[in-house]
């Protein structure tokens, strides 16, 4: 009697799987739906993924080149003035150049992909601190390879800090190195000149890399929205809160470093430094055209996107908030963090919690709703 | 019902040489394939530090020799298949497969523990009785061999499906789709489906309910002889949908080769004939095979088969009731994780973490953080991140190495968050308790927080 039972539920359950097997089919076999106007109700496709990367590379990534490559003319144009006929007046305008420049440079930090990646972009730029000792035997001797891996620490906006207010203790003091010796201003030349190749390396290489860019949106290690989100996260945990807040405030070595601060030798500019890397942190996240102008698909828009079937936008939104609140909390600090660290230490930490709560949301909570994996981990799943 | 009448009943051995041949060549192919994506240099002699069973801390990688232990596993695995000193083989294969398993526990899988237990088995399963090498060199070979032995092998596969069917028995899983919901939508590249129907919301109800019924409804198609040819069709379409979704490596293809023991004799004895044409189309073989041929007796005899049979029954006994020992642990399964392996819970739960360590001196209370890409592979930060127990190994990995550096009055500390299938992240592991001061033991560890969140279910 019992195998009788379990006969008729066999052939019952058989039928139904049956069923909805072929439905599947002809599910599948009825195509996509993409456009959702006919019946009025939203259904849920695949967001945009190219979409997203388009206006990530012409809104975004390639304007802040652009004009960062400007600053750096402008730069250029200061040293060679400078060089030719260093006074007081010349250095002046030659340190303007160089922090509006290193502004710039805030906004293109985190695209570490295509070329940037490949020819260690960000390490010719921006590694502090300098490695003193090894830069001043640069200058000494006249030969240095600034290609080398060895050099990273000695060339880039941080060397320049070094050169422009770093090498003597007066401005009377630091003309005077440049007037008396042309070993500095050849490596003045030397440091700008490198710094301009290398960008213009990188920009020329963006005409045809856009099409690659914008052309790989599987969901792989290697695809350019798993490598930017993955970069954008990275250059948020260390570019931003390690290395301006962190290091500096003694979160990795039990006591506070300050001569890990960037733009060590100018001082009063950190302030100013980190918070134009939160806005264009902030404006990547959100999806904000580089001019501010327009706004289009972003990480936050995927993510509601993907969290819209849950209860609302919250996370999305959530992080939106959460990068204001580190913002705020950076805006207490000092102008100069040397000082800030030297009188109250505690503020730095306190902003360094506020930029750390995001780091959670955007490693944790977005990651796994975008079903990306943190760096390459190539093993079988279960 | 277990009476001697069942032990005494006799099957062909046909099936089992299928089993044989085809267990010998996957697994034998795995090992290959895992060496040549590199992961044996990646995965096990790169890495500076190795997570451990608890208990089996001896357990270490053999560095360059590890190599020669994948190629002794890859060997026995060849062995197998061709049923040549078959015993040894099978024991020799599932001690360097076990032994490769102990010897980091990052690399945890479902189904490395399957072929573990399975090879275990397989130890007492006269899998050489017939088409095999000891059968040409001894000269004899066996028609017929014990039931019991086919339907243990059964009896094995049903567990994981039925186990994983249970385990699929949860709110998260029924009635909010988790984790299908956050997995499928992010196949969009998978070619027809992935735009589509890979987004919607019913595919995902549709998938987790269907693959719940086809776990708990798969072994009694197999077994029922009318609906066999349908639930193997199932296997199939089932296993190889599940690998062009989710990278599950070679568990597709060994599921589908074990289903086939559920066949008759007749459809094994047509594989093995096929076998034996296409190895007699080489003419050497064909000199051989008629030379060795084989005097073929009735029936195998197991030595000492009460004694194999008690402890056969001791084996299943443990499988039925190891996967039942999160039962005895308080809190949320899926948070705490104690008692979550082992017990086939297959892809069931997506859960991420972030983990950062505080090392204070207790004395002056200075204190740092560590980076744990200096100490961890990047697979291995992402399974300690929200894992209790690899939290607590590398508290004590850290704490040892910073002790070894010089520093003094060494407390470890965790700031650790996680996501569990879609929900917001929150705090795991309470930030006040010095994990370095806390030892691993079966008990419950009392420093996970609690999820604050219910799931229901089993």
């Amino acid at each position: 009697m019992l195998s009788l039972f379990f006969k008729n539920y066999l052939i019952m359950y058989k039928k139904l799987a049956l069923l909805l097997f072929i439905s599947l089919l002809l599910v599948r076999c009825g195509g996509s739906d993409e456009d959702s106007s006919n019946d009025g109700e939203v259904t849920p496709v695949a967001y945009d993924r190219a979409k997203m990367l388009v206006h990530w590379a012409d809104k975004i990534i390639i304007p802040a080149h652009t004009a960062f490559k400007q600053t750096l003319t402008n730069l250029d144009n200061s040293t060679k003035t400078f060089v030719s006929s260093p006074d007081q007046s010349n250095l002046d305008d030659l340190r303007s150049k160089w922090l509006v420049s290193y502004k710039s440079w805030q906004h293109i930090e985190m695209f570490d992909i295509g070329k940037s990646e490949e020819i260690y972009f960000k390490s010719k730029m921006n590694v502090y601190p300098i490695d003193k000792l090894w830069l001043d035997n640069n200058i000494e001797t006249g030969s240095y390879d600034l290609e080398n891996a060895n050099n990273y620490s000695s060339q880039g906006f941080p060397a320049l800090d070094y050169m422009l207010h770093g090498i003597a203790e007066s401005d009377m003091a630091i003309i005077n190195k440049y007037t008396a010796n042309t070993k500095y201003t050849n490596y003045l030349t030397a440091l700008v000149n490198k710094m301009v190749t290398s960008t213009d390396v990188v920009i020329n290489d963006w005409t045809n890399y856009k099409e690659t860019f914008i052309g790989s949106t599987d969901n792989t290690a290697s695809s350019s929205v798993n490598k930017l989100t993955n970069d954008f996260i990275y250059y948020y945990e260390k570019g931003l809160r390690a290395n301006k807040v962190g290091i500096p405030a003694g979160v990795f070595s039990g006591g506070p470093l300050k001569g890990n601060v960037e733009a060590f030798y100018k001082k009063d500019v950190s302030k100013e430094l980190l918070l134009e890397a939160m806005d264009a942190a902030i404006k990547f996240y959100n999806g904000t055209s580089f001019d501010g102008i327009s706004s289009g698909p972003s990480l936050k828009s995927y993510l509601a996107h993907l969290n819209s079937t849950k209860d609302g936008s919250t996370l999305s939104a959530l992080i939106a908030s959460k990068l204001d609140s580190a913002k705020t909390q950076i805006n207490f600090l000092s102008n100069n963090f040397v000082s800030q660290i030297e009188s109250d230490n505690s503020k730095m930490l306190t902003s360094y919690d506020a930029i750390q709560a995001v780091v959670v949301l955007l490693k944790v909570d977005m990651l796994q709703s975008f079903n990306i994996n943190v760096d390459y981990t190539d093993a079988d799943g279960d | 019902m277990i009476n001697s009448e069942y032990f005494n009943e006799k099957s062909s051995s046909a099936p089992l040489a299928v089993f044989r041949i085809g267990f010998g060549l996957l697994m034998c192919y795995s090992i290959i394939r895992f060496w040549l994506k590199g992961w044996i240099e990646t995965l096990y002699i790169q890495p500076k530090f190795h997570f451990s069973y608890y208990g089996f801390e001896w357990v270490k990688p053999l560095e360059e020799y590890t190599y020669i232990l994948f190629m002794i596993c890859g060997v026995s695995a060849l062995l197998v298949a061709l049923g040549l000193k078959y015993r040894l083989s099978i024991f020799l294969f599932f001690l360097s497969f076990t032994y490769i398993e102990l010897m980091d526990k990052t690399t945890y899988l479902n189904h490395y523990y399957f072929i573990s237990i399975l090879s275990f088995l397989m130890l007492f399963i006269p899998a050489n009785a017939t088409f095999s090498l000891d059968n040409l060199i001894k000269r004899r070979s066996y028609s017929m061999v014990p039931k019991w032995t086919i339907d243990s092998l059964k009896i094995l596969l049903s567990i994981v499906y039925i186990y994983s069917g249970l385990a699929k028995l949860n709110s998260d899983w029924l009635f909010k789709a988790m984790p299908l919901k956050i997995w499928l939508p992010s196949k969009f590249d998978l070619p027809f489906i992935g735009e589509n129907l890979l987004q919607q919301e019913w595919v995902h109800y549709a998938m987790s309910w269907g693959g719940m019924f086809y776990d708990l409804s798969i072994p009694f198609l197999l077994l029922y002889r009318p609906t066999r040819m349908f639930g193997f069709l199932l296997v199939v379409f089932f296993h190889l949908f599940t690998k062009v979704l989710f990278p599950i490596g070679m568990f597709p293809y060994i599921m589908i080769m074990g289903s086939l023991i559920f066949f008759e004799a007749e459809f094994h004895f047509k594989i093995l004939n096929f076998i034996k044409k296409f190895l007699s189309s080489i003419s050497l073989l064909k000199k051989v095979l008629i030379k060795y041929k084989s005097h073929v007796v009735d029936i195998y005899l197991i030595k000492k088969e009460n004694f194999v049979i008690a402890l056969v029954s001791l084996f299943f006994i443990i499988q039925f009731l190891f996967p039942l020992r999160y039962l005895v642990y308080p809190g949320e399964l899926f948070w705490t994780e104690e008692g979550y392996r082992f017990s086939w819970r297959v892809m069931l739960m997506e859960k991420k973490g972030y983990s950062v360590f505080k090392i204070m001196d207790k004395k002056s209370g200075t204190f740092f953080y560590v980076n744990n890409e200096d100490f961890l592979t990047p697979f291995q930060e992402k399974q300690m991140s929200f894992q209790p127990d690899f939290l607590l190994e590398y508290a004590h990995y850290l704490g040892d190495s910073f002790k070894d550096k010089g520093h003094e009055n060494v407390q470890v500390f965790v700031d650790s968050y996680v996501a569990l299938n879609g929900r917001l992240s929150q705090r795991f592991i309470d930030q006040k308790v010095d994990l370095y001061n806390e030892k691993e033991s079966f008990k419950h560890k009392k420093w996970i927080l609690p999820l604050n969140d219910e799931i229901k279910g089993l």
